[in-house]
């Protein structure tokens, strides 16, 4: 493999880790232009949208595509190539090096296991439902750890497993509002607290990076992959709001 | 005063949780929730002593102090620790996010009660929208801090 192709393959891979794994579209251009500059290949052309990356190296004849079929969130290797970009950057490690690195990096990394992100859903959940609506009763945040443990646990599995996007976040709300419903119709459980359990439970859900990448892709002049990011996000709220009207319309 | 150390830890929790499930990295965890304890701590501050209805305006000054602070001290974190910004400004705005005003309007519309989902949608986009404003004047900040120390740096 010649040098060029090398700095191509090296910027395109690093591009596409960051885009795949909830990256801002601002930040896989300039990570990947300075990956060309510092390898001495000034004045790069790079086109990044969210569904696919576009490069040419000023003298070589070839340009370059790499499509992003899926996206996930996994801000660990958004850091982890950043910080690889540094060190490259500062003549830490050489080209081989960096693009092996970036390689082992779509292989392996350091994952929170399903356990502790379960129950970080269940402090989410539990903590907001207190500071949003101020109901703290043990019954109800029991009932706010059973949903929104319940489903996140759903979300998690219906994502990694099934891969269907969208129903994830609906059926992980049918179960919370399931779980609510039955804190009203079986315990005695007033209105007011029934919405206090949705509430919380349905924190762990939020889309945060695709409403914070959808606001800094617009700000940065990325006009196509901004509302882009804003469907995928107003898709995933519609998910989550079919599913809890459903199981309010039962109450 | 007990009220917002207490909603400030709620808080914390909730930012480190959130922190967890979109895997930031293990050193970003402790940062990333203090941030979003200031966040949430500032806010509760600007709306303290409004009673159960808190008035839209003060709501929206409070969401945007709370953005601007966020905004700002993520910028800061990143730069101090090498990291990505989204690291630190994405789970500790989740506290700050309209879950329950989201939820009110689902829930108004499915119950027939179409104006009141209507005054609650209003409600969601005001705070969003008061966010996305302090992050914006977030990001002139840093920008303008950037460019004095710039120019000092030169002289």
């Amino acid at each position: 493999m010649d040098e060029a192709q090398l700095v191509m393959d090296t910027a395109l891979l690093a591009g596409q880790i960051l885009l795949a794994n909830g990256s801002e579209i601002a930040r896989v251009e300039d990570t990947m232009q300075r990956i060309a500059d510092n390898a001495g290949y000034r004045y790069a052309n790079i086109f990044v949208l969210l569904t696919g990356i576009t490069m040419s190296l000023p003298d070589g004849e070839s340009t370059q595509v790499r499509p992003i079929h899926s996206r996930t969130i996994d801000l660990e290797k958004v850091a982890q190539v950043n910080t690889l970009s540094r060190q490259f950057a500062s003549d830490e490690i050489d080209l081989p090096t960096f693009y092996q690195q970036l390689r082992q990096i779509e292989v392996a990394v350091p994952t929170f296991p399903f356990w502790l992100q379960e129950l970080a859903a269940i402090v989410v959940s539990m903590t907001l439902m207190v500071a949003f609506t101020g109901i703290d009763a043990p019954v109800k945040l029991l009932f706010a750890m059973l949903a929104g443990g319940g489903g996140y646990a759903v979300f998690y599995y219906v994502n990694h497993e099934l891969r269907v996007r969208f129903l994830s976040e609906f059926l992980a709300s049918l179960v919370i509002g399931f779980v609510a419903y039955v804190g009203i119709r079986w315990l005695g459980f007033t209105h007011a607290a029934g919405d206090a359990v949705i509430i919380g439970a349905l924190m762990p859900l939020v889309p945060g990076v695709p409403i914070m990448n959808a606001f800094s892709d617009t700000m940065s002049g990325n006009y196509l992959s901004g509302p882009a990011r804003a469907v995928e996000a107003v898709l995933s709220v519609c998910a989550i709001g079919l599913g809890i009207a459903i199981m309010v319309s039962l109450w | 005063m007990i009220h917002i150390i207490i909603e400030g830890i709620l808080a914390y929790a909730a930012t480190v949780g959130f922190g967890i499930i979109l895997n930031i990295p293990r050193h970003a965890l402790n940062v990333a929730g203090w941030i979003g304890a200031a966040g949430w701590a500032v806010y509760e501050l600007i709306v303290l002593r409004s009673g159960a209805q808190i008035p839209l305006a003060q709501m929206a000054i409070g969401m945007l102090t709370a953005g601007l602070l966020i905004g700002v001290l993520s910028n800061w974190a990143a730069r101090v620790k090498h990291m990505p910004v989204i690291l630190f400004n994405i789970p500790s705005l989740v506290p700050l996010v309209p879950g329950g005003q989201a939820y009110q309007v689902i829930r108004n519309l499915v119950t027939g009660h179409g104006t009141i989902a209507l005054d609650y949608l209003g409600q969601v986009i005001a705070i969003a929208g008061m966010i996305a404003l302090g992050f914006l004047l977030s990001e002139l900040l840093v920008r303008i801090t950037y460019r004095l120390r710039h120019t000092l740096k030169t002289k």
